[in-house]
């Protein structure tokens, strides 16, 4: 199976890779899908080649020849009425074969057209064929396969065909699956918008998103209608007068005890087939896998425990600093994040950046997308992925040293001393737990609370965070409640054990404008209250200069200028952080003000 | 407004979604909308999420139902067209989505997406081809573009694809869903001046759907502010996003944050002040 390629002559020889061309060569390179693939393919030669390869027929049978063994004239004997077991082993092949190509042609044939029309269009059709699906699957399938047979006689090709009808349900399920989630794709919409008409964007947009799907089903499916044949043919139900892998089985069963060899051949060659075949989907699968699919989010850092920061080289002790070290929360030097490539090589993402945080004092870490800005906050939180690697010249929080903390000893820290607001409230909340239960028991644990005054203090903490209904939201689903809802819970819940440090990671860009007013103001009163250190991670100026005392403004991996806010604004220093504050719109002219409409150029009229 | 005829017309438009669930009413998104837009011109829309901004785009290119009042174009009616008739009109009204990671075909080459909608027009290859060459130079991609993937773009860059697909058969209407909210700051700027610049070159003109009050002051020409399905204030630009007179474009203005700690720390005392009042 490959993308099903629209004639297209004018596609000369420049017509670029096609991204799919990589699949084969992922096939190619796992050991495995190699044996299956070529056992399938030998199987397949055999099968066709049959005549040529045995001049013995498969059918005829000479009692006088019953079980003779391997030898001149039957390279594998003969079974237990005299037929060669070489030729109904080659010709069997080919009923095999022929049948599970039946069963894959009849189940494509019903199951791909209905699944993308009922994915595509929905509605009537999709309520239908989804009805008529449901039924068809609750069907037994080796019952109606014995109805048919005794109604119309033995014959293995109207099984299979049967069979394939029947198995057709599975093929529309994942075709329609995949079909309904491409289809909310914007690229579905623009094709939409530029004129496309229905049966192209199927054939262009949407057949080759469900062709990987339905490719390793196939490969499944084939195994699978092995399997069943067999059985029937087992049974005697195959067609008279055709040799068949099952059949070979029934008649070796008979003389089990007379001459045991004859079931190894069929077995073999079913058991075979039927586990290349399930190889070569799986191979598929993850050949298809890594490839095909878009990368749609530039790569975000899964908070997961990392393992400790590397101290880079001994802090310079005794050396005195400039600035005053008592009332210095949190100080970061020289810190190096990187990453493993594929190749050996490391992507460093964040290069010697180095900060410090003054109890009450909110820093601003400003940068674009790609700055690294995310990575050093949560290294300092110790939430980098297990990959990452982290070195520091010194990484002190309330004069306590970071860097090689056990992860249950960070655990200890994060949650009680340092609190995290993070950027998607609701990915942040357990969609499977009410809200109430996530504030109390991150309480309970650090702060050993019983269920009891944790409630009361989760309701207070709900309270002072702004939220209308504490009871309500308390016992809320996170599905229940507004984003701006959500991150008022999540704040709550970084306050619930009084940190000293608090990291917010863009703690408003998911919000809506007049929310994250709301939200900013709720971080300043609280941390006006509490005297907490704040490291704000964001890349909106309006953000920094609204909350601010000191900004670091983060380029490719290094802090290019920190400055106290008001001089930032005033005297940006460096080259990068006045071209960002140029690019801020707030300050311009008004369009209006500018030009006026261009009218009738393009000819409207 | 000019005397003159508007380009796009929308007269009471309403949207309604079903709602799952037996004999449920229908969940009005847009509750009667009106605006029009000029040949040439860039009108704003403005509103939080769930205000059904992005909605009414998308009523504009057919792909939300109207199901009331009725869309004009050039004078005709385009709410409620056939298939056949809407797919013509596909010359005329074109898109810019606002995710630039989603919007482009992952498995197709730009040279394929971008010359598709020439293809289906009717145009032969070699024209499309030629076409394209020239796109991708307007929006100031390198023509060695068309041979690669989506995704070994940037959102910037892709954010330009899109435009160029849009641009493929001279529209006289883009629809800009949030064009330029998925992309930095820096990157914001730079394919908002590609917007005027093409519209000043062309004379096309933009709804231009977003959620930010400078990005709509910086390219609108007029702003019509949304509230839940509504238009509650339209009108000049400039005028809309300094000295709004609806309660909520002005609760709006003062709740963006200025870059300047300043001006912000006014700016938010007003806003409080703002909020107590509207609280008596």
């Amino acid at each position: 199976m490959s993308v099903p390629n629209e004639p297209n002559p004018a596609h000369g020889p420049s017509e670029p890779v096609a991204p799919r061309a990589g699949v084969l060569r992922r096939l190619l390179r796992d050991p495995l899908a190699v044996a299956a693939l070529a056992y399938v393919a030998i199987v397949v030669v055999a099968s066709v080649l049959a005549p040529l390869l045995t001049s013995q027929s498969p059918t005829a049978s000479k009692i006088a020849d019953a079980l003779l063994p391997m030898g001149d004239g039957h390279p594998l004997g003969t079974d237990g009425v005299g037929r060669d077991v070489l030729a109904q082993l080659l010709h069997g092949g080919r009923t095999s074969l022929t049948g599970a190509l039946i069963v894959v042609a009849v189940s494509l044939a019903v199951g791909l057209p209905a699944g993308i029309a009922a994915g595509y269009y929905r509605g009537w059709f999709d309520g239908v064929a989804g009805w008529l699906s449901n039924l068809v699957m609750a069907l037994p399938a080796i019952i109606v396969l014995l109805v048919v047979l005794a109604q119309w006689g033995r014959s293995t090709g109207l099984a299979m065909a049967v069979f394939g009808l029947l198995i057709a349900p599975g093929i529309f399920r994942l075709i329609r699956a995949s079909v309904v989630a491409v289809r909310e794709e914007l690229y579905v919409d623009a094709a939409r918008v530029s004129g496309l008409g229905d049966a192209r964007i199927m054939r262009r947009h949407i057949l080759p998103v469900v062709v990987a799907p339905t490719v390793i089903q196939v490969s499944q499916l084939l195994g699978i209608a092995i399997v069943l044949q067999a059985g029937l043919e087992f049974l005697g139900l195959g067609s008279e007068n055709q040799a068949s892998w099952g059949g070979m089985l029934n008649d070796a069963f008979a003389n089990i005890y007379s001459a045991p060899r004859l079931l190894l051949w069929p077995s073999l060659a079913i058991v075979l087939t039927v586990t290349a075949f399930s190889l070569i989907g799986n191979a598929l699968r993850d050949a298809l896998g890594v490839g095909g699919t878009a990368v749609h989010v530039r790569s975000r850092a899964e908070a997961a425990p990392s393992g400790p920061v590397v101290a880079a080289s001994p802090s310079p002790a005794g050396e005195a600093d400039e600035s005053d070290e008592a009332d210095v929360l949190l100080a970061v030097e020289d810190l190096h994040v990187a990453y493993p490539r594929p190749d050996g090589s490391q992507a460093v993402v964040v290069k010697g950046a180095s900060l410090s945080v003054r109890k009450g004092e909110i820093l601003g870490l400003v940068g674009e997308s790609g700055s690294g800005k995310s990575q050093t906050a949560f290294s300092v939180l110790g939430l980098l992925p297990p990959l990452a690697r982290t070195s520091a010249a010194r990484m002190e929080f309330g004069g306590r040293d970071l860097r090689g903390l056990s992860p249950a000893a960070m655990n200890r820290l994060r949650g009680k001393r340092i609190g995290y607001i993070p950027q998607e409230p609701m990915s942040n909340l357990d969609p499977s737990f009410r809200v109430g239960n996530q504030l109390v028991e991150p309480m309970r644990h650090h702060l050993g609370l019983s269920r009891n005054a944790a409630r009361t203090r989760a309701l207070d903490l709900l309270e002072r965070v702004g939220v209308a209904d504490p009871e309500r939201v308390f016992a809320s689903y996170p599905h229940q409640i507004s984003g701006g809802m959500a991150q008022r819970v999540l704040i709550a819940g970084a306050m619930s054990c009084d940190p000293e440090l608090l990291i917010a990671d863009e703690p408003t860009t998911a919000l809506d404008v007049t929310v994250q007013a709301e939200v900013l103001d709720l971080i300043r009163e609280l941390q006006a209250e509490r005297g907490m250190g704040v490291i704000l991670v964001t890349h909106d100026f309006g953000v920094v200069a609204d909350l601010c005392d000191t900004v670091a403004v983060m380029q490719t991996g290094r802090i290019v200028e920190t400055a106290p806010a008001a001089r930032l604004f005033a005297e940006p220093q460096h080259e990068y952080t006045r071209m960002l504050l140029a690019s801020t719109l707030d300050d311009c002219e008004p369009r209006a003000a500018r030009s006026h409409p261009v009218q009738n150029l393009g000819g409207t009229r | 407004m000019t005397g003159m005829n508007p380009l796009l017309e929308a007269r009471d438009v309403i949207v309604e979604f079903p709602v799952k669930g037996w004999r449920r009413p229908p969940f009005r998104a847009l509750k009667g909308v009106s605006l029009t837009i000029d040949p040439g011109e860039t009108l704003g829309l403005v509103g939080e999420s769930g205000s059904g901004k992005t909605t009414l785009g998308r009523a504009i290119l057919g792909l939300a139902p109207v199901t009331g009042g009725d869309i004009r174009f050039a004078g005709r009616t385009v709410s409620g067209l056939g298939k056949r008739e809407r797919r013509a009109l596909s010359k005329d009204i074109q898109v810019v989505f606002q995710d630039p990671y989603t919007s482009l075909n992952p498995a197709m080459t730009v040279g394929d997406i971008l010359t598709e909608p020439l293809l289906v027009a009717g145009t032969s290859r070699a024209d499309a081809e030629r076409r394209v060459r020239g796109l991708l130079d307007e929006v100031h991609l390198p023509a060695d573009t068309a041979h690669r993937l989506p995704r070994e773009f940037s959102g910037g860059q892709r954010q330009r694809l899109a435009i160029a697909r849009a641009l493929s058969r001279d529209p006289k209407l883009i629809v800009c869903d949030e064009p330029v909210s998925a992309l930095d700051l820096s990157t914001q700027a730079r394919v908002l001046d590609l917007f005027i610049e093409i519209q000043e070159r062309t004379g096309v003109a933009y709804l231009f759907v977003t959620h930010d009050l400078s990005v709509v002051r910086h390219i609108s020409h007029r702003v019509a502010v949304m509230y839940r399905g509504e238009i509650v204030e339209d009108g000049d630009a400039g005028v809309v996003t300094s000295a709004p007179a609806h309660p909520y474009t002005q609760r709006l203005l003062l709740a963006a944050p200025v870059p300047d700690p300043a001006r912000q720390a006014q700016r938010r005392a007003e806003r409080h002040r703002f909020l107590a009042e509207q609280a008596v």
